[in-house]
């Protein structure tokens, strides 16, 4: 199948499932952050624990193949809380935003415009901290049951039984 | 079920913020090719249309049709929660939206990833990237909007 074709199938599904679930809204994530409403948590989380199994039985019938993020701790943990107070202000991050700007949210649309001047002063720095920051604490593409040493459905079923914790925590706090 | 089919059929993990980056590439290629040329970071990600660009592309129309079949479509330049603490000047929330966006995107692209990448994509392979970039990212948003909308009141 043409990939490109590929992908916009897979946005729409996922563009729909978004919207249906409602977590696109500006009131629903900043409902998490205010730690008021946890549809996006919940949301988030149970497309995790589901793909976390699909993608383990995946791997182990060698259908696909992992694509591991590497792990950069200095900027993984800099940029991350970068991007959270850049979040606090929007209400969106770059996927949902134009979730919402398909079902008619606007303000989306100049936080797009604003990403993209974003990443063009990322482009220009990136020069100056490919050896500082970006080197910090470099440790490669691992996984979490790679630096605890055991089996990758042993973590699995920790994050499974974490999430339904999770989950039935926030039913009884009716969040 | 939809980040299974994908790993499965297209051989791809979720992302979106890379896009971002092509976009910009191709908009910086528009104006001067010269400087796009000089600048390192662009031809690690070369301004192409990929999977993930469609795939961002997508997002778009889904949630549109989506919206439109299910009548929650609404044309709307402030969000509620916003309005009601900070007023419902769409050039205030434009202005605040267009700067924190570029915010968002500086630290993504420092992190290396947005949530849909970081969150759907790193995670779902158990990724310590992913976890830690995650919680940061839940860390720097929590924090802001305690500040912004102040404390847990209603709760």
């Amino acid at each position: 199948m043409n990939i490109l074709i590929n992908g916009l199938i897979t946005g729409i599904l996922f563009g729909f499932f978004l919207q249906k679930g409602r977590v696109v809204r500006f009131d629903k994530q900043m409902g998490a952050l205010r730690l008021m409403d946890m549809t996006i948590v919940k949301f988030m989380f149970s497309a995790i624990l589901v793909g976390m199994v699909g993608v383990e039985i995946l791997f182990s019938a060698d259908i696909a193949k992992p694509a591991i993020l590497p792990t950069n701790l200095g900027a993984n943990i800099i940029g991350g809380l970068i991007f959270g107070v850049g979040w606090g202000f929007l209400g969106y991050c770059p996927g949902t935003s134009l979730g919402a700007l398909g079902e008619g949210r606007t303000d989306a649309f100049w936080g797009m415009l604003g990403m993209l001047v974003g990443a063009a002063l990322f482009a220009e720095i990136f020069p100056t901290i490919s050896n500082t920051i970006l080197t910090w604490g470099r440790e490669g593409s691992i996984t979490i049951p790679q630096i605890l040493g055991i089996n990758d459905w042993f973590v699995i079923i920790i994050f499974i039984i974490g999430g339904l914790g999770l989950f039935y925590w926030l039913e009884k706090k009716g969040l | 079920m939809v980040i299974i089919l994908s790993a499965w059929i297209s051989k791809q993990y979720f992302g979106s913020s890379t896009c971002f980056v092509r976009v910009t590439g191709y908009i910086e290629k528009y104006f001067s090719s010269e400087h796009l040329a000089s600048l390192e970071y662009f031809s690690r990600f070369v301004p192409v249309v990929d999977w993930q660009m469609m795939m961002v592309l997508g997002i778009l129309i889904g949630s549109f049709i989506s919206s439109v079949t299910s009548g929650s479509f609404r044309m709307q330049a402030v969000p509620n929660m916003w309005a009601e603490r900070f007023g419902t000047n769409p050039v205030k929330r434009g202005i605040v939206a267009f700067f924190s966006g570029i915010v968002l995107m500086f630290g993504a692209r420092l992190a290396g990833g947005c949530p849909s990448g970081y969150g759907l994509g790193a995670l779902v392979q158990l990724a310590v990237s992913g976890l830690v970039v995650l919680i940061c990212f839940f860390a720097g948003g929590i924090i802001v909007a305690q500040i912004l909308y102040g404390g847990f009141k209603g709760k």
